[in-house]
């Protein structure tokens, strides 16, 4: 299609736009918007409310204070944790979408049925990957009995309990990578799918080996969805939480879980909001250097 | 040359090898969950059987007793429930999108998505207060509102690029014919977006039903699935947990196979 | 660049169950343009593609310089490519678009510059080189293509349908100027095109394409004046050849092409090379060109002639094409000049007997 939304021409011109017509854009929106402006913008504030003042409604850093020298606050650990996470399954994800991508990119046999296993795990929720990943992964599961079985390993490999924290790390990020690659694949490759044909063919015909290609070629031109992807997965990866629950509980915290133990189990409605709004400033830091980052080599990308 | 044809022969190889692994690699948990699920505890406790030939249906029933059941009926209706309000408000501001050109357009755009950005624990825990000041705490309908505010965004923007892909020209033909604007709309526009929003429906179920940290801290008792699992069935024994995982995944595989040619376009439309 | 000839030997080519390319056998010398012709999906382009190693053929072998390149990937087939669609990177400066190939091959940075610099100044894109792909006009970024395509000096230069997304005018200009080029540097040319104005006026030869084979291969002059068969006769040259039924009729020692609403008298050579057909149907072709109402035409032509009334007038000014309706038959008749027929009135034309083609009706090759 030829059309943006900008040069599109106006609907419905078979008349002059009457007075009332030119407001039936906005009283189409108001509902949605309302409805989404208060949704968001009251627990926001309330959120900074409830950070910031004590059960009786005075101004206080009481929750601060709690957060960062209580002996029971976590807060560090899941910062780090949460930081962590996200630093090791992000750039694998990135890479595995990329790939897969760049496997799927040409025609051939079997390509459709490829297509949909490696969208299939969008529809899974993080709490169902990590319940899939501790089947495969638990003592008795399909992996450890796998490799007993071939006389690899004489006794289970332990990926959960408290003493194997470090295993529970590598299982959260095996599901993770597991499960939300797709989300960051799909970006990537409808990006490269809108990458004309001919770009990456002139590429090959003129001297260009599979490397060449992708840097010269493919990845200036993805740039924009790469961006895309890396905010929306990283935005995600600072949230995580349902997956981390199940696979390791407190073992591993991170900012969500806290946030959500504080809440449910604790009853401090004021250090969770707290948790809320780091998790929020630091997805709103973190997008900021993200289009920082890619602006200054965007190039516009022409049609 | 030999050495052409070898080369390019082993290039397809690989590269067929690695397509192979990576199917496998996605499709082999899914695939060992499920037999897991349904396997008899015998066959998990021997440490020679590793795919399961024996299987039963005790898990599962296990699991719904412990309060599985209401678990997913409460997750059904709350999925209903969003899609309803997501629907209701978001459809007239897909179609104004679509269709409509006004002062704001973008900057608006921009807004929804910025709003979609942020990160749903920073609605869910002040809204608990809310909530228990409106007597929503705990409740159904307080989920799906929740989960409304999650889905709003996607369901304007796709519903937008829905409408928008339905040519003007058969609206405008229409009212040519004697239909008005909204008769047009009614008799037209919709049943030919029809496909179209039924997979953005049945994505929104997918959404909600996967939701899992609005529904656990503003519910208790009248739990949704995964929050339910989350707290009850994680101190269950391993089968249980392997059966959730089945009963979870359950409804995305049903999606997938219905809606798979819709999946890649929304996904990707949204995320834009 | 070194002599490079290009071989095409039982190529065949399938998507699916379409056969694209049909068992293609053809010959390019060094130095040579040639022009595949065709109508769209005729395989022509899918060719292009097997000789440059975007597409791998099925059955067959492609050979630079009796060297079998079929399985080489195209990077190292040392080919260049204009495509129809230009593909110059976007995001990339005119300058790098060009130097692009030569930075692949790790040629020095001086020896880059001085030859990005001669391809430029080739298609006068000198002052464009530092702008970019979005900044040009499309008839420049065609320009910039054939200028990448030109700087490594390749083997071999493909070409396809570069001049289809240009506006007329700039294409008539653009076909002369690529000649040229090809005349200068002397590298061996495959030229892809469905216009066969393009390919009579660019090409050494032509190889005309339809459902995946090859229908005649030819200069420009064979292919016009001596067509292998009703479908090369009926695709170059416009207006079309005039096709009719006849049969061959010997009558009091005389031969005739008996069309039912006319007949024409035959030489007794024409009545030898037709003998085995005597009694039978063939098709007869006779260009509009070569038809004249008699009182406009030459001295030195001679030929039969048909009565007919007037359908149908189009005054093109250079020419004009008069419809001449026979009995039950359309004819098309080419006047050159500007001339004025009265529609319905009566008409009589001369056919030049030296120019007819007889067809076999069921092999639609030539007889004659």
């Amino acid at each position: 299609m030829g059309f943006t939304s900008k040069n599109k021409p106006e609907a419905f011109s078979l008349t002059q736009p009457s007075k009332i017509e030119k407001f039936i854009p906005y009283f189409l929106i108001a509902p949605a918007l309302s409805y989404l402006l208060f949704f968001i913008g009251y627990p926001l504030a309330q959120a900074v409310v409830l950070a910031f003042t004590d059960s009786s409604g005075h101004f206080t850093l009481a929750h601060i204070k709690y957060l960062l020298y209580s002996p029971e606050s976590m807060f560090y650990t899941a910062f780090k944790d949460t930081l962590a996470l996200a630093a090791v399954i992000i750039p694998i994800q990135v890479m595995l979408a990329l790939g897969f991508s760049l496997l799927l990119s040409t025609n051939f046999k079997g390509r459709e049925f490829a297509l949909y296993a490696f969208v299939l795990p969008l529809t899974i929720s993080d709490v169902a990957g990590g319940l899939i990943w501790y089947t495969m992964l638990s003592t008795n599961g399909f992996f450890n009995k796998m490799l007993m079985a071939a006389g690899i390993i004489a006794s289970p490999i332990q990926f959960f309990g408290y003493q194997y924290r470090y295993m529970e790390f590598l299982a959260i990020v095996i599901a993770e990578v597991w499960r939300a690659t797709a989300i960051v694949f799909v970006i990537i490759f409808a990006g490269l799918q809108m990458i004309s044909k001919d770009y990456i063919e002139a590429a090959e015909v003129f001297g260009a080996g599979t490397w060449e290609k992708l840097r010269h070629i493919i990845f200036p031109m993805l740039k924009p969805s790469l961006q895309a992807a890396l905010i929306i997965r990283t935005l995600f990866a600072f949230q995580v939480f349902g997956v981390v629950w199940v696979l390791a509980g407190r073992d591993i915290p991170v900012l969500a879980g806290e946030a959500y133990y504080e809440q449910t189990e604790l009853y401090h409605y004021g250090v969770a909001a707290l948790y809320a709004l780091i998790i929020a400033a630091l997805s709103v830091a973190v997008g900021y250097i993200y289009i920082k980052m890619f602006r200054a080599q965007y190039l516009e990308v022409g049609r | 040359m030999v050495s052409d044809v070898v080369k390019y022969y082993l290039r397809r190889v690989v590269f067929y090898g690695l397509v192979t692994v990576s199917v496998l690699w996605i499709l082999t948990p899914i695939v060992i969950a499920i037999l897991y699920a349904f396997s008899t505890t015998h066959d998990y406790y021997s440490p020679k059987v590793v795919i399961p030939t024996h299987f039963t249906l005790k898990h599962i029933q296990e699991l719904l007793a412990l309060g599985a059941g209401p678990a997913i009926m409460n997750s059904i209706i709350v999925a209903s429930l969003t899609i309803l309000f997501s629907f209701v408000l978001g459809l007239p501001a897909g179609y104004a999108f679509a269709r409509y050109a006004f002062r704001g357009k973008d900057s608006i755009k921009l807004l929804i998505i910025g709003l979609r950005m942020f990160p749903i624990i920073i609605i869910a825990v002040p809204l608990v207060t809310l909530y228990i000041r409106l007597g929503l705490n705990d409740t159904l309908l307080g989920v799906a509102l929740a989960h409304t505010s999650m889905a709003l965004p996607f369901v304007i923007l796709i519903t937008s690029s829905i409408f928008a892909g339905v040519p003007t020209e058969l609206e405008e033909a229409g009212m040519i014919f004697g239909l008005s604007r909204w008769g047009a709309f009614l008799r037209i526009t919709l049943p030919l977006a029809l496909p179209g929003l039924a997979a953005a429906a049945i994505f929104t179920f997918i959404m909600s039903w996967n939701e899992v940290f609005m529904a656990s801290v503003l519910t208790l008792t009248n739990r949704t699935l995964p929050a339910f699992i989350l707290t009850s069935a994680m101190a269950a024994p391993d089968f249980i947990k392997f059966a959730a995982s089945f009963i979870m995944v359950l409804p995305a595989m049903i999606f997938v196979f219905i809606a798979r040619r819709y999946l890649i376009a929304m996904w990707g439309i949204t995320l834009r | 660049m070194h002599v490079v000839n290009v071989r095409l030997e039982n190529l065949v080519k399938r998507f699916g169950k379409t056969v694209a390319v049909n068992g293609i056998n053809l010959e390019v010398k060094h130095g040579e343009f040639i022009v595949l012709l065709g109508p769209s999906g005729c395989g022509k382009t899918t060719t292009l593609r097997c000789i440059a190693g975007l597409e791998k053929p099925d059955e067959g072998r492609i050979y630079f310089n009796e060297r079998d390149v079929t399985y080489l990937p195209p990077k190292d087939r040392n080919v260049s490519m204009v495509f129809q669609s230009y593909a110059v990177w976007p995001h990339m400066k005119v300058y790098d678009n060009i130097a692009f190939p030569l930075r692949l091959r790790k040629v020095p940075k001086d020896e880059i510059d001085r030859r990005v610099k001669w391809a430029a100044e080739m298609l006068q894109i000198s002052e464009l080189l530092d702008r970019y792909p979005h900044q040009l006009s499309g008839g420049q970024r065609q320009r910039v293509a054939v200028a990448r395509a030109i700087v490594v000096e390749p083997d071999v230069l493909l070409m396809d349908e570069p001049l289809s997304n240009l506006d007329a005018l700039l294409r008539v200009k653009m076909r002369s100027e690529l000649k040229k080029l090809q005349r200068r540097i002397k590298v061996t040319t495959i030229y892809v095109t469905h216009d066969q104005v393009e390919a009579m006026t660019m090409g050494d030869k032509i190889a005309v394409m339809n459902a995946g084979r090859i229908q005649q291969v030819g200069t420009p002059e064979e292919i016009y004046l001596k067509p292998a068969n009703t479908f090369v006769a009926g695709f170059v040259g416009t207006p079309q050849m005039n096709f009719v039924d006849v049969t061959v009729v010997s009558e009091g020692g005389k031969s005739y092409l008996d069309a039912g609403d006319f007949r024409i008298e035959v030489s007794s050579d024409v009545a030898e090379a037709l003998k085995d057909y005597e009694g039978k149907g063939v098709i007869l072709g006779i260009r509009p060109e070569h038809m004249y109402p008699i009182e406009l035409a030459p001295k030195n032509v001679k030929g039969p002639t048909i009565k007919g009334v007037v359908d149908f007038v189009e005054a093109l000014g250079s020419d004009t094409i008069v419809h001449v309706r026979v009995g039950s038959k359309l004819l098309v008749v080419k006047v050159s000049g500007s001339h004025h027929f009265t529609l319905g009135s009566d008409i009589v034309v001369m056919l030049d007997i030296s120019k007819m083609h007889v067809f076999d009706k069921s092999s639609t090759k030539a007889i004659i």
